[in-house]
């Protein structure tokens, strides 16, 4: 890792600060309490309502403590569809967050000069003091525009009403342009309208399920998970398209082994032959659609012969697919995906996938995706927000007209000074993301970090980006905070409440705690007229016909839908969103902004000889980087590993289990070693290893070491033109036997 | 009554749910699990198959954990659960060796402990832990000798297969391929 000039990175406990951690109340390690015989199965336990925090799902389930309030399991609540009462692994291993020993556990604070920087341990009022004291000084010198956040999970909500307050529109979340940005920004330039999360999915009645890269299984997205499940039971066909045989793919009836960064071909291909064989919705395309003849001209000459000499998929296997979609449409799902910033042309991919549904009439149909609600709370009542001046857009003239999120690349990019920009970006709050491995191209993060007066970090653990920070505010897990009502979108608009099954361990704090605090020393009190965010949470809940009593006992509820139709009307005159009013399989808005109107195929670099594509994803039982150091789930999966085809193995004599080195196109080599499993689960194209390990903080104590960091051998990006996302997958490594010499930090 | 449990190697992920269900429902030691998870691979790409099993303790019909144990701790109860009393266990191992399964394991604090298919949850009419987190629905638990149950209905049209038939101990276990 290569230091920054101004800010060392800093051990937790390192030189200067060793003791440091030791100094806080109560420590308990987790084996103490977890291996404590003196609980029994069967005990009687008291259960507090809280919706999960180990990933976006958010499934609301109930927290279980013994007598002595301690915290033992946690359960899925019965009405919460986003679970049925079942949580994921990571969900059921969220006590783990609690009693991980190496959470963050005091306010620290950077101290020396560069070179010979430490932590020291601060009391929260003079850690708050010193992140308003700069904020203040970014505010008055530039203005409150030059101050970020990068925010991740429901806590950022009430850090960025502060910052909103505060008066800057620069509020970056690594899941748009790391992420699902792409199918969002293409879905509404079709549908006028965005996917959302949960996924409006009918996974639960479609009787064909298309998964394009996307490994339900793998990534534990509750609800589609057990709906998936659901459809399996129920006879519907799953085709899966991978160029890796994922678990998905194994319960498929049809897996196709597509050869990497060629999806947008075979896409165009499944619409030539639903459009040739005249197998769309007539009616449907006739009625609500745009383009339909411009579309049919387009992909006139996207013949399964034309993919098969791309995808390497036959022929013969396009035309089956193809028809086994339209029959069963409009029950069928061309699913979007969620991780889809691939290969630089995502948006136009996503634009193919969103079309094809469009064809087979399946949006707003029973099966295929529905119409979803969701519950609206009144904001409490205080002054308007400040209109900013300037925004992060300032640093990209002419650019990302169709962006309607803030880039977390291009937060970084208007950090570091642009003769664009009048003023650069001068400090950030990174609330729960860690930026070192959420975000691609670390050299470019650590410059911007550099560019930066001041960085303050809120977290949980003392993730990688903690050691960039100025000062670092401890939260406490959601075990032990309330938050914000959750309201996603849903087939019915459900409202889910967090509350706390035990104090706060240590001398951790809530967000919404930290956020008032902050507003009282900027003068923005206003913004937070309640006393304690129950009150917040009652008024708001009493203006939806509940109130915080009723929901410490429902831990959810369901409230009625404002429009009554989860599906479309037959015969129906609907209005889209979009410039035609009609959903857009020629696209209006693209055209006008310069991009083509209609997806085409690209071909995307291959790796040079010697070398294998860089594909990775995720492990159920983790999410992201941020479970790797949990104890319950770091014991289900403690390092990640390198998937390599026998064919490739042999080549380079690689042994199963074995630990090599990765290196990249641009030299980069991986920090730590990884272990070899040689499989026939993947192309001998490509390689696959599980995103999130490979951690960097000593203080982590389970994960530090462990496995690689696919972040930081992604160095190259292929940026999508039309929202800014960050293509990852065209990055190719190749193996080193040897421990490097350089670069690796031991 | 004949207690069993079916699991659909369709359907498992191989999330390890049940996993870290079992752990925090039976105060399992960080380290040490009374359920787990096998894949196996079958073929060469393009044409592979893989089996994934969320495996535990069979509940042996003829278990030679329970013949084998010098002091009667491990015993078998009503319903075929197989339990290991844990005041009389002295933790010598003997059934660890005996089990061709693995599905023992040596508790820190002295005794062998393994999956009791949650007697104390089957007790009040509920599922074990893990069946009842499992996300995928792939676990079935229920009372063979009553064909409405959900593991006789489950087994009933479906394929199925228990481990290592040939050991004789007439295991509990059944696998829907
Ligand atoms: S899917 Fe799993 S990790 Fe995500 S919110 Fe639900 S239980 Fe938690
Ligand atoms: S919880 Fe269910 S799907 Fe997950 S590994 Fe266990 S049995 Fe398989
Ligand atoms: S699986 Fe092993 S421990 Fe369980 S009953 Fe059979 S022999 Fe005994």
């Amino acid at each position: 890792m290569r230091n920054t000039t101004r800010r060392d990175f800093l051990k937790i406990s390192g030189a200067g600060a060793g003791s440091l951690l030791l100094a806080g109340p109560a420590i308990k390690a987790f084996s103490q309490i977890a291996g404590d015989d003196t609980i029994h199965p069967g005990e009687k336990l008291h259960r507090t309502p809280t919706y999960c925090e180990v990933c976006f799902w958010k499934c609301a389930g109930w927290v279980y403590t013994d007598k002595k309030g301690r915290i033992k399991k946690i359960i899925g609540n019965k009405d919460d569809p986003h679970c049925n009462g079942r949580l994921c692994p990571r969900g059921t291993g969220g006590v783990g967050m609690y009693y991980d020993n190496d959470r963050l556990q005091t306010p620290l604070i950077r101290e020396g000069k560069p070179g010979n920087q430490y932590f020291r341990q601060a009391s929260w009022e003079e850690a708050l003091d010193l992140v308003a004291k700069n904020l203040d000084k970014v505010r008055r010198e530039h203005g409150p525009e030059c101050v970020a956040l990068f925010s991740h999970g429901t806590g950022g909500k009430i850090i960025s009403h502060l910052l909103k307050a505060f008066g800057s529109p620069n509020i970056a979340a690594p899941s748009f342009a790391q992420c699902r940005g792409p199918r969002e920004v293409a879905f509404t330039a079709t549908f006028g309208e965005d996917v959302m999360s949960p996924e409006r999915t009918d996974i639960r009645d479609t009787r064909c399920l298309v998964l394009i890269g996307s490994h339900i299984g793998e990534n534990m997205h509750n609800g589609q998970i057990q709906e998936m499940s659901e459809a399996i039971d129920k006879g519907a066909t799953i085709i899966t398209v991978d160029p890796r045989y994922s678990t998905a793919a194994s319960h498929s009836k049809y897996w196709l082994p597509i050869k990497p960064a060629t999806d947008l071909a075979l896409l165009l291909a499944w619409m030539h032959v639903i459009i040739n064989e005249e197998l769309y919705d007539k009616k449907y395309v006739e009625k609500y659609t745009y383009g339909f003849r411009e579309l049919k001209d387009h992909v006139k000459d996207k013949t399964p012969e034309w993919a098969y000499a791309i995808t390497t998929i036959k022929p013969d296997i396009i035309r089956k697919t193809a028809r086994e979609m339209a029959h069963a449409a409009p029950a069928v799902i061309v699913h979007p995906g969620r991780h889809v910033t691939w290969y630089g042309d995502d948006t136009q991919r996503s634009r193919a996938i969103a079309i094809l549904n469009a064809l087979l009439g399946s949006w707003g149909r029973r099966g295929g995706f529905y119409v979803p609600e969701k519950a609206h709370l009144p904001k409490f009542p205080g002054p308007a927000y400040p209109k900013p001046k300037r925004s992060w857009k300032d640093a990209f003239p002419g650019k990302y007209k169709l962006v309607n999120e803030v880039l977390s690349t291009g937060i970084c990019d208007a950090t570091i000074p642009n003769p664009e920009m009048g003023c650069n970006l001068k400090a950030w709050i990174v609330y729960g993301t860690n930026l070192m491995a959420s975000l691609p191209d670390q050299e470019k993060t650590l410059k911007a970090i550099d560019n930066l007066e001041f960085l303050a970090v809120i977290d949980t653990m003392p993730m990688d980006i903690v050691s960039y920070a100025d000062v670092v505010l401890p939260e406490c897990t959601y075990l032990e905070r309330y938050d914000v009502i959750r309201t996603s979108p849903h087939r019915e608009p459900y409202i889910a409440l967090r509350m706390p099954a035990s104090e706060p361990l240590y001398d951790s704090k809530p967000n919404w705690w930290m956020a008032k605090e902050l507003a009282k020393r900027l003068g923005l009190e206003a913004y937070f007229p309640w006393n304690n965010i129950e009150e917040l949470l009652d008024w708001q809940l009493k203006h939806v016909g509940s109130s915080l009593d009723e929901m410490k006992h429902l831990g959810v509820k369901k409230l009625k839908r404002e429009y009554d139709d989860l599906y479309f009307l037959n015969g129906e005159d609907y209005e889209f969103n979009t410039n035609t009013g009609k959903i857009e399989l020629y696209s209006t808005e693209l055209a006008n902004e310069g991009f083509d109107p209609m997806p085409d195929y690209t071909p995307h670099p291959e790796p040079p000889p010697g070398y294998y594509r860089l594909n990775y994803g995720r492990a159920p039982m983790h999410t992201f980087s941020r479970t790797t150091n949990n104890p319950n789930l770091w014991e289900l999966k403690k390092e990640n590993n390198v998937w390599v085809n026998p064919k490739v193995a042999r080549i380079w004599g690689l042994e199963n289990g074995q630990y090599v080195w990765l290196k990249n196109q641009d030299g980069v080599v991986s920090s730590f070693p990884i272990k070899v499993r040689i499989t026939e689960r993947i192309r001998w194209d490509s390689v696959y290893m599980v995103h999130g390990f490979g951690h960097k903080e000593r203080q982590l104590s389970r994960s530090y070491g462990r496995g690689a960091s696919d972040s930081e051998l992604i160095t190259r990006i292929a940026e999508d033109p039309i929202m800014g996302g960050t293509g990852m997958r065209g990055n190719f490594v190749t193996f080193l036997t040897e421990k490097p010499g350089k670069e690796v930090a031991s | 009554m004949r207690y069993a449990m079916a699991v659909d190697t369709k359907k498992c992920v191989g999330c390890s749910d049940c996993v870290v269900a079992c752990q925090t429902e039976n105060n399992v030691p960080l380290g040490y699990a009374r359920d787990w998870i096998t894949e196996t691979v079958a073929g060469t790409y393009p044409n592979v198959e893989i089996e994934i099993r969320s495996e535990r303790c069979n509940h042996c019909e003829n278990a030679p954990c329970v013949r084998c144990c010098p002091t009667g701790a491990s015993h078998i109860v009503e319903g075929g659960i197989v339990l290991v009393d844990h005041d009389k266990c002295i933790g010598c191992g003997a059934c660890i060796e005996a089990c061709p399964y693995d599905a023992r394991y040596p508790h820190p604090d002295g005794y062998v402990d393994k999956c009791t298919f949650c007697i104390h949850r089957v007790e009040k009419g509920e599922d074990p832990a893990c069946v009842a987190v499992c996300p995928t629905h792939c676990l079935h638990f229920g009372d063979l000798d009553d064909p409405n149950s959900d593991v006789s209905k489950a087994i009933a049209d479906r394929k199925w297969k228990v481990l290592a038939p040939e050991a004789g101990t007439k295991p509990q276990i059944y696998y829907l391929i």
